[in-house]
Order: structure tokens, then sequence, then C-alpha cells
């Protein structure tokens, strides 16, 4: 079975920067969600962009689509692709053409590919902006009119109309409210369903992938610490970037709450990353083959589970154990000191 | 509850803006070494409040009536020259865009010291105590030296909460401090801020949309709709057993890790 | 319900076309002055005919026993030095010098904007050698470039035309770039990308609408400047060529009777500096309106 869209090696450099270093990752046709879980610096943006071929060329490695290369596509087999892959992106206060009523925002994809004649593209409209749970009378406003989770949806609705198969979401609700953020994750998982669509949802936040994601990848500075499905990876991670990540979500349930895995300093530079594995400065199991050598994406532990670091197992097995235990008010402190 | 008088007692304030009302409080109070937090979704007036309290509200238009006492002092009959001197010593804010606190021309240290020397300190008292604050928020002092862009939005919000220790002000203001940060980033600065209540004293007033981070931080919280609390008390109680039916539903539409199965095994 | 702004919802109120325009207009005195000022100075130039006294003396006609006759009831601007009535060749004037503005204006607009937007959308080498070419002509005073093509060109009103379009086009291809480029970086841009929509169509619809504003501002500024640089030129002798009533060159030619008869000069620089003010305050009401922080029309 051929996967939906397969990354391969992706490496994607601006400059002195390399943004995306040897990225691999599948998303298999829909119905199916791929998380794809980082901070700033961790190229998870560049991904999305370089899948919806938004980038003018990849600095190396491939991305396929139903077995073809996307960046060789073009002329027919290009505006194919337009359509059957969509991005919808993070900021609703500009993804929307402010001059533009609603309805011709969304007419105007129509238009592009010829998929509506005149007097059908309204009928289409209004039937784009229900899916979404707008009212259609909304078609003659304007985005400023509108809010924010609203335009979003727009978006989402202008994405969908050229009937994609592949969705790209790069931060779709980290500018929304928590209402609205539900609400798009709700109508996310709807469509997955009503349309079988496959999907890349692009977040910071860790607890959006766990609703909506079968597959998980965490990326940091570029490349993938590790992936698997996102259940267990939440549940037992592989990767200690992993655990600072997941220990540093802040919980409302008190009982939920676990110590915290301090990462100490700063990110390092994208355009002159530390030899070795590039999380080593910061990492509480950081030992000298960590300084020299750079780990390997491998399969470690259950199958399906794949992580960059020299001492995945132990990670597995829980030599950061401290921070994945139910203890009562976590205390914050670096934790690692006493592990070297 | 609050056996001492709240450090920032809030009566009937109502404040206007464009002509219309936009926040009314009846009661809220903000106590010593207390962290209290103001939730709430964007155009519930938290942001409001907080310009309220700073004295800050004709800046953009906003009219304030009621009560706004900082131990005892009133602040909405200060003239704003006495307010300039209230802002920093006393009340120190913090803000989502660290960046706005910093003018991009001048070094970090610079504004910094400018901010200190203006409330009185020497120029010698004032690097001291500059040096003093940075190590407390785990920052090295000669990242002073540094200019905002040279900094990351972790390390210039630290810089901002090191002034407010430098100043040793009694009440802390941080509007959204952590949205556009980093989680694990907003891990270590909710830790200072916690920090700052049991080391200094300081009395923190969070104004922030995310419950998690309030439920975390805070001892209590007041939650805020339309310009009026909705409903306030121990940040445990409210975000556990809510009895209004919209926290209840701001508490439900937060994701949770590992809540239900969604599509994950 | 309590609707709250925080500070940074703020600017995003939204009214109706209508009502936002009044509330606009309002509020900016300074643009209802100047679109009147400069409505009556266009009045002027096509009712030249009914409002000139002598219509004659704009063209050709010439009255030797009239020379420089102070202003009086029947010359309400004196007579210049071939007797002609100043108020007739000023109000006559006023057909000529907004006229070149105007033209020299949709010149530097029809081959600065399409640079512009071309270097701004598409940047890359595109923007390098089109701003480049544009450098180099910035980098010529803009005065002494029209005056060296004026001197080139046969001297006349249209030659002077095509000087100052020569040297005004540039600004604003700088002007649009910028906004270009930062409209093109804009999510919505992307997403026209990413749904395969051609270029020319995302320049047209999305680029172009969204960049124009800061340009109407600039044009009606540049009218007054624009009057001024052709007067000018005029003046020097390289533009308009006697009997043409153009104010610069009528300032020209009276500047020899200075001081025995001040009328023949000062009215037409009268007229020069009303018009470029009255499209200054045009062009500086237009500023304060479309500025969003002020107020949204859209």
């Amino acid at each position: 079975m051929t996967a939906l869209l397969e990354i391969s090696d992706l490496s994607v450099r601006f400059g002195p920067v390399r943004a995306v270093d040897g990225v691999s990752l599948q998303v298999a046709a829909g119905p199916f969600g791929l998380g794809l879980v980082g901070e700033s610096g961790s190229g998870k943006s560049t991904i999305g962009r370089a899948v919806v071929r938004l980038l003018p060329a990849l600095s190396g490695g491939q991305i396929r689509f139903e077995g073809a290369d996307v960046m060789a596509l073009r002329g027919r087999a290009l505006q194919d692709y337009r359509r059957a892959a969509q991005i919808v992106f993070q900021d609703p206060d500009n993804s929307l053409d402010p001059r533009m009523r609603i309805g011709t925002s969304i007419r105007e994809a129509l238009a592009a590919h010829r998929l509506a004649p005149r007097r059908q593209a309204a009928g289409r409209v209004r039937g784009l902006l229900t899916e979404v749970g707008l009212d259609p009378g909304f078609a003659s406003r304007y985005p400023h009119q509108l809010s924010g989770g609203q335009r979003q949806r727009v978006a989402i609705a202008r994405a969908l109309s050229v009937a994609p198969r592949l969705l790209v979401l790069d931060e779709p609700t980290s500018a929304l409210d928590v209402r609205a953020q539900a609400r798009i994750l709700a109508l996310i998982g709807r469509l997955r369903t009503d349309r079988k669509l496959g999907y890349m949802l692009i977040t910071h936040n860790v607890a959006l992938v766990g609703e909506l994601c079968e597959q998980t990848a965490v990326l940091y500075l570029g490349r993938v610490a590790e992936s698997g499905p996102t259940g267990e990876l939440l549940r037992a991670p592989a990767h200690p970037y992993t655990v600072a990540l997941r220990t540093a979500v802040p919980e409302i349930d008190a009982l939920a709450r676990r110590s915290r895995l301090v990462l100490p300093g700063e990110p390092p530079d994208a355009a002159s990353p530390p030899p070795g594995c590039v999380f080593h400065p910061r990492c509480p199991l950081a030992v000298p083959r960590c300084r020299t050598e750079v780990p390997a994406l491998r399969p470690a532990g259950p199958p399906g589970r794949l992580v960059a670091c020299h001492r995945g197992e132990e990670v597995l097995r829980g030599a950061l154990g401290r921070a994945l235990s139910l203890t009562a008010p976590q205390t914050g402190q670096a934790l690692g000191s006493g592990l070297r | 509850m609050r056996p001492a008088p709240p450090r920032l007692a809030i009566r009937d304030l109502q404040v206007r803006f464009g002509g219309r009302p936009v926040v009314g409080i009846a009661e809220f109070g903000l106590g010593e070494a207390e962290i209290v937090g103001l939730a709430g979704e964007s155009g519930s007036g938290k942001s409001m409040t907080t310009l309220a309290v700073l004295g800050l509200a004709p800046t953009v238009g906003a009219t304030v009536r009621g009560s706004i006492q900082l131990d005892g002092l009133e602040l909405t009959r200060l003239s704003q020259r006495a307010l300039r001197d209230i802002r920093g010593r006393r009340i120190a804010a913090i803000f989502q865009s660290p960046a706005t606190a910093f003018s991009p021309v001048f070094k970090v240290g610079s504004v910094v010291l400018r901010a200190l020397r203006l409330h009185g300190m020497s120029r010698a008292d004032a690097a001291d105590a500059a040096a003093r604050a940075m190590r407390q928020v785990l920052l090295a002092p000669d990242l002073l030296d540094r200019y905002p862009m040279q900094l990351s939005g972790g390390q210039l919000q630290r810089v901002a909460i090191a002034l407010a220790l430098a100043l040793r002000a009694e009440v802390l203001l941080a509007d959204e401090p952590t949205s556009a940060l980093d989680v694990t980033v907003q891990a270590e600065v909710l830790e200072l801020l916690r920090g700052l209540r049991e080391r200094e004293g300081m009395s923190v007033l969070l104004i922030s949309h995310d419950l998690a981070v309030v439920a975390e931080l805070c001892d209590r919280v007041a939650i805020m709709r339309a310009g009026r609390i909705v409903e306030q008390g121990p940040a445990s109680q409210v975000l556990s057993a809510p009895r209004h039916e919209y926290t209840a539903e701001l508490l439900a539409a937060v994701p949770r890790i590992g809540a239900g199965p969604g599509v994950t095994g | 319900m309590i609707e709250a702004p925080t500070p940074a919802d703020i600017p995003a109120a939204a009214l109706p076309r209508g009502q936002a325009l009044r509330r606009g207009l309002r509020a900016n005195p300074l643009l209802v002055v100047g679109a009147l000022a400069a409505l009556l100075i266009v009045v002027i130039a096509v009712a030249a005919p009914l409002l000139a006294p002598f219509p004659a003396d704009a063209g050709t006609a010439t009255h030797p026993f009239a020379v420089l006759r102070p202003p009086s009831a029947a010359h309400w601007f004196g007579t210049d030095q071939v007797g002609r009535d100043v108020l007739s060749r000023v109000i006559y004037g006023a057909r000529i010098s907004p006229l070149v503005a105007v033209i020299v204006l949709a010149i530097a607009c029809l081959i600065g904007v399409p640079l512009g937007v071309a270097a701004g959308y598409f940047g890359g080498w595109v923007d390098e050698v089109i701003m480049r070419v544009t450098d180099i002509f910035l980098a010529f005073p803009s005065l002494l470039l029209a005056l060296a093509l004026a001197a080139v060109l046969p001297t006349s009103l249209t030659s002077l035309t095509i000087a100052i379009s020569v040297t005004w086009w540039p600004w604003y291809t700088r002007l649009i770039r910028g906004q270009a480029a930062s409209v093109a970086g804009r999510p919505y841009i992307d997403s026209c990308r990413a749904l395969g929509i051609p270029h020319w169509r995302i320049i047209v619809r999305h680029i172009l609408p969204n960049s124009v504003t800061p340009l109407i501002v600039q044009v009606s500024l540049d009218v007054g400047g624009v009057i001024l640089t052709a007067s000018a030129l005029s003046f020097l002798g390289l533009g308009a060529q006697d009997p043409t009533p153009d104010w610069g060159l009528m300032v020209a030619e009276g500047q020899n009777y200075f001081t025995t008869a001040w009328w023949v000069v000062t009215f037409p620089g009268l007229a020069i500096m009303v018009t470029a003010f009255a499209f200054n305050l045009l062009g500086d009401g237009l500023r304060d309106l479309l500025d969003p922080r002020r107020t949204l029309l859209s």
C-alpha cells in the first residue's frame, strides 16, 4: 500500500541555516493523521510548506505524493497536485484577503481549477460554508466582520473547495481562544471521517495530537527526535526531548502533573548546530558518544517506534523515571544532575 | 480565606471604551505573596483591567470609574506624575510580547538601568541590583550588554521579570507572559513567577487565556467574561468543580493529553 | 453584553462603508478643504472661457497701449508687459499646469507601478534588476535630470511633460515595491499559490488592490510637486513658450518688471502656490483618512 505522502531524507537550507536536516515521514491514505510536534526552530512549518510546494527547491531528499515526486511535477500534473494537497495556516488575521468577500475568496479557488461553472459556484460556496459549520450567509461578509475562529473555518473551507486528499494544518489553532480551538479540532475530526482526509497536523501543543493523530513525530532543530504511534509516544517517550516537552505542558488536573524535566540553556543556533547529537548540550543523559556521533533514527522498543537517541532504550525503560511517575506537585528542579 | 487586607483591592470598577462599558468588576483582590489568575477569552476585558490598574486606560481612550487601591492608596485619584512613580516601583508589569518592553536601539541593560535610576537608585546600586536580579532569573548578567534582537523571547521575558525584581515591586501584573513562548520556555518562566511569590513575597496578577497555566500557577482564579467576573475562588476548587456553566465550558474545551481515545489507541 | 476590546483588538472596529466615510470626512477637515480647493481649480480650468474677462489675452492678442497697467476695476490683476489681462491668463493657466501634472503622474504610474509590483512580488533577480535600474534614475537630482532632458528635446510643453515623467516614475517603483513585497509575504498569498492560482491573477486581484493605498496618497501630494517642477522648468525657458499662459512662464517673463509692476509676477506665483497647497492638503487629508489606525473604510 503506497503511502499517501512519503517524505524521504528531506533537507531544506536557507543560506547557512539548516531548517530541515534529513527528515523522513509518512502520511497514510485517509482517514489518517500525522502529528508534527516541535517548538520554534524545529523546522515543522518548513516541512509543511515544502509538502505543498511553496518552496522553490529542496536542498536534499524527496517528497513523494502517491508515488510521484512532488518537486518534479509540471503543467497539468502540477495543477492536479495543487488540488490534491492543500494547506491551512496559523494566522487567521492574514489568511484571507481583507478586501475580498468570503464568498469570493472561496470561489477564487474553484475558478482557478475550473471546478464549477459560474452558476453553480455560489451553491458550492454555500455548501462548503455549511460543511465547516458557518452560516452560508457569511459569503457576503468581509473577513474583518468575522471572529478569528470563523476566519480559520473559512480558510479551511477554501482549502477544501478543491477536494484535497491531503491537508497540511500549520498550527491551525494556536492563535485562537480555547473554545474556538475546540470547535476547530472537532471540525477536523469530522472532516477526517466525512472526507477520508489524510492530514499533517503541525503544532507545538502536544495535547492536540493525542486526539487527532495516529502517528506523531517530534522534531528538534530540523531533525526527527522520535516518531511512532501517538498514544504510546506520549505515554512512554523514547527521547529526552519528548520527555521535556511532555512534562512542560501545564495540566489543569493536579493529579496528572508530573515532575518537570527542565532543559538548561537555549536552543542552539540553527546556522551552527552542535556536533554529534544536536540535543546533547541540553540533554540530562548526554554521554561522550553523544558529542561525537550523530544518532540515526532507528527502531527502538515496540515495533513502529523510531528514535534518534543513543540511549533511547534507557529512556523507554524509565531512565528519566522521576519525570514520568505520578508524584505530588512538581518541584521543577532540573533532573539529570544525578543521573550521569 | 484572606486574613490580611488585600494588597491590591478593586471595587466597583467600571471601564468604558468607545462609549460602551467594557469592564464591570464588583470586587476583586490580590493578597500578599499570592498569585491570582484573571482568566478569560479574548474580549473578556482582562487586558483592559490591567491597563486600568496601571493607570494607562486614558492612553487608549478608555475611562475608569470606581476604586483601585494599592495598600490603601487610591490609584484612580492619582495624577499621572504620581502614577509614574508607582509604575515600576510598586506595580511592575510584563506583557505578552517582551520585545515591546525593550526598544530595539538600546541594549537591554541600558533600559533596565535607566528604569532603576528613574526610580531613585544611584548608578552603582542600579548596576548591582540589575546583576543580582539577572542571576535570580538564571541569566548571566553579561546578557545585559546585548540588544533585544540578540536575545530569545524567553530570555527577554526573563529580563523583564528581572527588572521587576530589581525594582522590588510589590505587585507584578503579568499579561499573557508566556503565550508567545515555546512550551519548554513557558515552563521556566512560570517557574520563575512562582519563585517571585515564594522568595520575594511578591503578589502576582496573572492574566491568561490558558486555564492550564492558571491551574498550575495560581492560588486563586477569577474567570472573566464580557467584562464581568463570573466566578472566583481557590484555583483548585474553581477549576475542578466549577459552579458557573461558562467556566465548565472553558474547562471542557481544553485539550488534554491522553484524554479519551480520539483516533489513537 | 459588554464587548471588551483588548488592546490588540482596539483598531478592529468594522463600520459600514458609508458611515465610515462620513465619520472620516468629519475628522479630517484638511481633506475637505483640500478637496474643495482642488475641485475649484478644476472648475476654473474647465470653465475658463466663461470666467476669463478677456479670453483672447490668453492667446496671441496683444495690446500695446495697455501695457503694464496696475490692478483696477477693468483688470483685477492688472496687465502684463504686452498689455494682456493677467487675470484671464491666470485663469487659462489653470488648464495647463494641473493638466501637465495629471499626465506626468499618469505616465509615472504606468511605468512605475508595474515595475514595482513585479519587483516586490517576484523578488530574486527580477527585484535586483528593476531596483538597480530604479536606483540609477534616483541617483540623479530630479530637477537636473528633467532640465537635461528638456534641454535636449525640442522646447515645448510636451517635452516638459516627458522630461518630468522620466524623473518621476522611480519613486513610485520604490514605493510600490515595498508595499507589494509586504503583501506578497502574507499567508493569503501563500494560500493562493498553494491553490495553483496563476501569478498574474494573484497580482491583479490581490497584490495591486492591497498595495495601492500609499500610492493614492503620494500621487495627490505629488500634484503640487509636479506643478512646482513644471513651473520651475518653464521659468527656465524649457517648457511652455509664449504666448501659452503657463504660470511658470508668466513668472519668468514678468521678473524683469518686478520692481515696477509687481502684479505681473505675483499673481501667477500665487496661483502656483495655492494650487500646490490645495493638492498637498488633499494628499495629507487622504493619508489621514486612509490610515487604518484612525478609520477603517473597508
